[in-house]
């Protein structure tokens, strides 16, 4: 076991951690943000997508050890400072785009990676950056529209059917 | 996974010596290694991470070439070469999914040299030279079948020098899943000859489809490919698609990518 340090939402931390470790497993079972999800584990659906030092990754595929010195945020780092919903977790919820949520912390975290990159996507753009992140439930639509709405779009209301 | 202990060298001499310590080795991106580790297909005693090494992060340009560190990741190239090298640009940002580009590096997927990895038909197709701590090697003379290279046991990929073609384009039918490619096909055209790299297809991993260059060196247009078959001895046969039909998605990507390029 080594002692491995990283910033994670703005907040310096530091955990035991041996080789194998998981940037996953250090979050979850070390400090407890339980937020970021393990879906597959074979880096195929994206439920544990965090950002290290600004971009998107996959934190089952990448070591814990591998993230010393970075800045993490998962998604407990996306609401406000005042705890309320951000922009993006807020267009998720006005535009319903989650049913059972499980996908939901890995597919805020891609769709503001991909905001960051091009805050203003085509609707062919963001299910183009959707492929690493799986969904069961909603079938992609109103996640689409929500990532719309949250790049400030017009979205077309959500249809009561 | 199996314990093992996790080195991060800062310099590619420091790696090597680390690599050279018997049961080690290098890790990449991981985006292969990691999961092939959860799988318990791989028992290295240490494992050295190559991703705290600056020196194999870059990309330069001069004379008609573009060399690119072994551990630039496929989003760095795909944004880096967009405007020297569009082709291969291209190809980068197609690699899995975002997040993946973000990780995986073009050093660990030539060393791994997946039969159905994009990055092996983008060196073989370029006539790329592969650089490492040692030595460099052709690509013609570097992949040697499945998962199988030039590479010694604790070689370093530590970058990669693509003569720049004229055109280039990538042309890939993804297997649904997985999003690797079925087959995909990597067409250049240089001026003194045009060079056509298949990945996904064979059993023996990255090849190039001499009969196609020879006749789109003669005639670059899809009409030069009408006549021509791909043949199926060899070619993977898998719950995905016959050898036949990977065969047959050879030809079918190779005209896609000339059309492409027309």
């Amino acid at each position: 076991m080594t002692k491995v340090s990283m910033t994670v939402n703005g907040k310096a931390v530091s955990g035991e951690a041996e080789g194998r470790t998981l940037l996953v497993e250090f979050l979850r079972e070390g400090q407890g943000l339980t937020g970021t999800h393990v879906g597959c584990d074979t880096s195929q659906c994206g439920a544990c997508t965090v950002h290290v030092n600004g971009e998107a990754v996959k934190s089952c595929t990448m070591f814990a050890a591998d993230a010393e010195g970075a800045e993490v945020t998962t998604i407990e780092g996306m609401a406000n400072a005042d705890g309320s919903l951000g922009t993006i977790q807020q267009a998720f919820q006005d535009y319903h785009g989650l049913q059972c949520g499980f996908c939901t912390p890995g597919m805020v975290m891609i769709a503001a990676d991909l905001l960051k990159n091009n805050p203003n996507p085509t609707e062919h753009e963001i299910r183009d950056y959707l492929e690493g992140n799986i969904c069961r439930c909603t079938g992609y639509h109103n996640i689409v529209k929500a990532i719309q709405a949250a790049a400030g779009q017009s979205v077309p209301a959500v249809a009561a059917e | 996974m199996y314990a093992f202990d996790l080195v991060k060298p800062g310099t590619v001499a420091e790696a090597a010596s680390a690599l050279a310590g018997g049961e080690a080795q290098a890790l990449g991106g991981g985006q292969t290694l990691i999961p092939t580790l959860k799988q318990r297909l791989a028992d290295p005693g240490t494992l050295v991470s190559l991703s705290h090494i600056d020196e194999m992060k870059y990309v330069r340009e001069s004379g008609g070439t573009v060399e690119i560190g072994g551990g630039t990741t496929h989003a760095m190239v795909a944004k880096a070469v967009a405007d020297i090298y569009p082709g291969l640009a291209d190809l980068a940002g197609r690699i899995g999914d975002p997040s993946v580009r973000n990780r995986g590096t073009i050093g660990g997927s030539l060393a791994n040299n997946d039969p159905s990895a994009c990055y092996p038909a983008g060196a073989l197709g370029s006539g790329a030279t592969i650089i490492t701590d040692k030595r460099e090697i052709a690509a013609d003379d570097y992949f040697q079948g499945m998962f199988t290279t030039a590479l010694d046991e604790g070689e370093i990929v530590t970058g990669v020098r693509f003569p720049i073609p004229e055109k280039a384009h990538y042309s890939k039918m993804p297997q649904p899943a997985s999003r690797f490619p079925l087959v995909a096909v990597y067409v250049a055209k240089f001026a003194d000859g045009v060079r056509v790299a298949v990945t996904g297809a064979s059993e023996d991993g990255v090849f190039r489809w001499t009969e196609a260059e020879e006749a789109l060196g003669a005639n670059f247009s899809t009409d030069a490919l009408g006549g021509l078959s791909a043949s199926e001895d060899g070619m993977i046969a898998d719950i995905h698609g016959t050898a036949a039909y990977r065969a047959h998605l050879i030809g079918v990507m190779t005209k896609r990518a000339v059309a492409e390029m027309s």
